[in-house]
């Protein structure tokens, strides 16, 4: 039998152990499916402003009186389809969080393999940026930038660039918890016998990290970069709830949520629960997979 | 000799990279008020003719090279004079000021809360790591990290203001003066406007806190004195708090410093949420408005704040561990 097959079958039955891990990754695959598929699913376009009419705000789920079976989990205060507008908040979500960590590993990435591997001056420059970066807020970061943003350009540029604004915001910030694990597990990698036989074969310095060290130190950052993900999203969430993230007109989940707030006590509660749920669904989905990971790769927790 | 002579130098250092640390915050707010700002808004509004600006203009020096604007708006803050508001027409450190007893009554209240649980917790989590209270416990912190704090305010309100009717969901309360400080703390009405919001608060910090004073406590009960103690015929309950516990604390002070940054930013959520009428708050009022000098001078007092508690954060290490301080300092 081929190795992978082994590591499949013994993968399956570890998480058929874990029926938490198995639940979260289909509702996290659900939710993720139909954000993907959204333009295909979503019956109505939540960006056209053109095609919402104010006649049909504020009106209940289909399990609730006074509902409209078009509008299968009701509409918001400028009648827009909730159903809709949750699928392509959850688009704009994830994307935004997925990116943004991309950012992260990108850069805390290369410059932990690069702190790990050379040392000397370049590691302690790469260490003290990280211990700098980390001691400032990611989310308190943001919140000061975008502010600053919306202070300075007002609030129709920001929505206008909101989505790369987040992106690099929130990307820019974390990058020391990748550049941390990389250059730990570098240190780990770089003294054993197959860098040093890659080195004698007369591999380059950038052969042997991207070839030979990187595809080892892989599994702590796949770990890292689970949980930074809802990190980000989170962070996403946040910024869109103080109104400093994505607008009203192109609605993430935290938009949704902010917008529905001020009208949830007066009854409408679906605009803001609804997205509540859906949100808060894909952050324990991704953390309790994360969670999961870290015991799996993590042979000393494994047999638990 | 030798230990407080180092120990001296490491709080002198420390001083000085907090007064660095400050110097590089002005530095950053007087680029935002200058290029975003326009201070002649803030002394005569805009309807004012051109000629009449520029007249101004030149009076008050704005049209002085940049060092030397600079050195005068740091002769300012250093007279605690940072701008003045435009929504509120008064300094803005006074405006800021004056929310302060709001917010850090909300962090004392979650502070307190976190500190409560943590320890007790913690510490059962990692005596007892495979009991199934523990492993509830771990299982509630995942749900704690994962839920955004915005929105276990929102649920609180739902369930304990709407549903139930027992906590009010909006605001401060009552408050008492005392002096320049507002307190709520003295009043029933205040401290039941408290209770909701401070709990909000304290939902985020505590899965992190569980988890940390657990690990940390799990590192202190390998190690040998632990033996030592029990051999020595110290009762389990003794050893895990007055032996392991008391060496656990350290990092958790440490993080606590670094978290300080985050729990900013999480009470700026919870006031939102809560409509709690504290710092956060007025910050998010100056942004929506584009209150520049209110936006800068709260960016300074936060800035401040965080240099202030990052260095008592590093003292109080000293003080609990002075191998730290030895190692800094050299």
């Amino acid at each position: 039998m081929s190795r992978a097959a082994t590591s499949t079958r013994t993968m399956a039955s570890f998480a058929l152990g874990r029926p938490g891990a198995v639940f979260a990754l289909v509702v996290l695959g659900f939710i993720a499916l139909a954000a993907v598929l959204a333009p295909l699913i979503a019956p109505q376009d939540p960006f056209d402003l053109a095609g919402l009419d104010i006649l049909d705000s504020e009106l209940p789920p289909i399990w609730q009186d006074g509902s409209e079976p078009r509008f299968a989990l009701g509409t918001d205060a400028q009648g827009r389809d909730l159903f809709s507008a949750v699928l392509y908040g959850a688009r704009i979500s994830l994307l935004i969080g997925l990116l943004a960590v991309v950012i992260q590993a990108a850069i805390g990435v290369s410059l932990g393999l690069l702190a790990g591997y050379y040392g000397g001056t370049l590691d302690s420059l790469v260490t003290r940026l990280a211990d700098i970066q980390l001691s400032l807020s990611t989310l308190m970061m943001a919140i000061v930038v975008m502010a600053l943003v919306r202070a300075g350009l007002g609030g129709a540029a920001l929505s206008q660039f909101a989505v790369p604004l987040l992106v690099v915001v929130i990307g820019l910030s974390e990058w020391p918890i990748f550049a941390r694990t990389a250059r730990a597990a570098v240190l780990v990698e770089a003294p054993k016998d197959y860098v040093r036989a890659a080195r004698a074969v007369g591999d380059s310095d950038s052969t042997i990290i991207r070839r030979h060290i990187l595809p080892n130190v892989l599994s702590p950052l796949v770990i890292v970069a689970t949980t930074q993900v809802a990190g980000a999203i989170m962070a996403e969430a946040a910024l869109s709830f103080l109104g400093l993230g994505m607008p009203v007109t192109k609605p993430s989940l935290g938009t949704l949520i902010r917008s529905g707030y001020d009208l949830m006590f007066a009854g409408t509660w679906w605009v803001t629960v609804l997205p509540g749920v859906v949100l808060i669904s894909v952050l324990i989905s991704i953390n309790v997979l994360g969670d999961t990971l870290r015991d799996w790769l993590d042979p000393r927790t494994r047999g638990r | 000799m030798q230990t407080v002579l180092s120990g001296l130098t490491f709080i002198a250092r420390r001083f000085f990279q907090a007064v660095l640390v400050m110097l590089a915050i002005l530095v950053i707010a007087f680029a935002v008020r200058t290029s975003l700002g326009d201070p002649l808004r803030e002394i005569m509004g805009q309807a004012v003719p051109e000629a009449e600006r520029a007249e101004l203009r030149k009076e008050l020096g704005l049209n002085a090279p940049w060092p030397v604007q600079f050195a005068r708006y740091l002769g300012g803050a250093a007279r605690g004079d940072l701008g003045t508001s435009l929504i509120y027409k008064k300094p803005t450190v006074a405006v800021v000021l004056a929310k302060f007893p709001a917010s850090f009554e909300l962090v004392l209240g979650a502070s307190l809360i976190v500190l409560v649980l943590c320890l007790p917790a913690g510490v059962y989590c990692a005596v007892r790591p495979r009991s199934l209270g523990a492993r509830l416990i771990l299982g509630l912190s995942v749900l704690g990290i994962s839920v955004p704090v915005f929105l276990t305010g929102i649920l609180l309100i739902t369930v304990f203001s709407v549903w139930l009717g027992w906590l009010p969901a909006f605001g401060r309360g009552e408050t008492v003066a005392l002096g320049p400080w507002t307190t709520g703390l003295l009043t029933g009405d205040g401290l039941a406007h408290l209770l909701l919001p401070a709990l909000t608060l304290s939902t985020i910090m505590l899965p992190l806190f569980i988890r940390l004073v657990r690990s940390a406590m799990l590192d202190e009960l390998g190690h040998d004195y632990v033996r030592t103690a029990r051999a020595k015929g110290a009762s389990h309950l003794r050893v895990w708090i007055v032996h392991a516990l008391r060496n656990a604390l350290l990092p958790l002070v440490a993080v606590g410093g670094l978290q300080a940054g985050t729990l900013v930013a999480y009470t700026l959520l919870t006031e939102t949420v809560f409509q709690w009428p504290g710092m956060g708050f007025l910050f998010l009022e100056a942004v929506t408005r584009a209150d520049v000098p209110l936006i800068t001078t709260y960016l300074v007092l936060v800035g401040l704040l965080f240099v202030l508690l990052n260095t008592l954060v590093d003292i109080v290490s000293l003080m609990l561990d002075p191998r730290v301080s030895l190692e800094g300092a050299r």
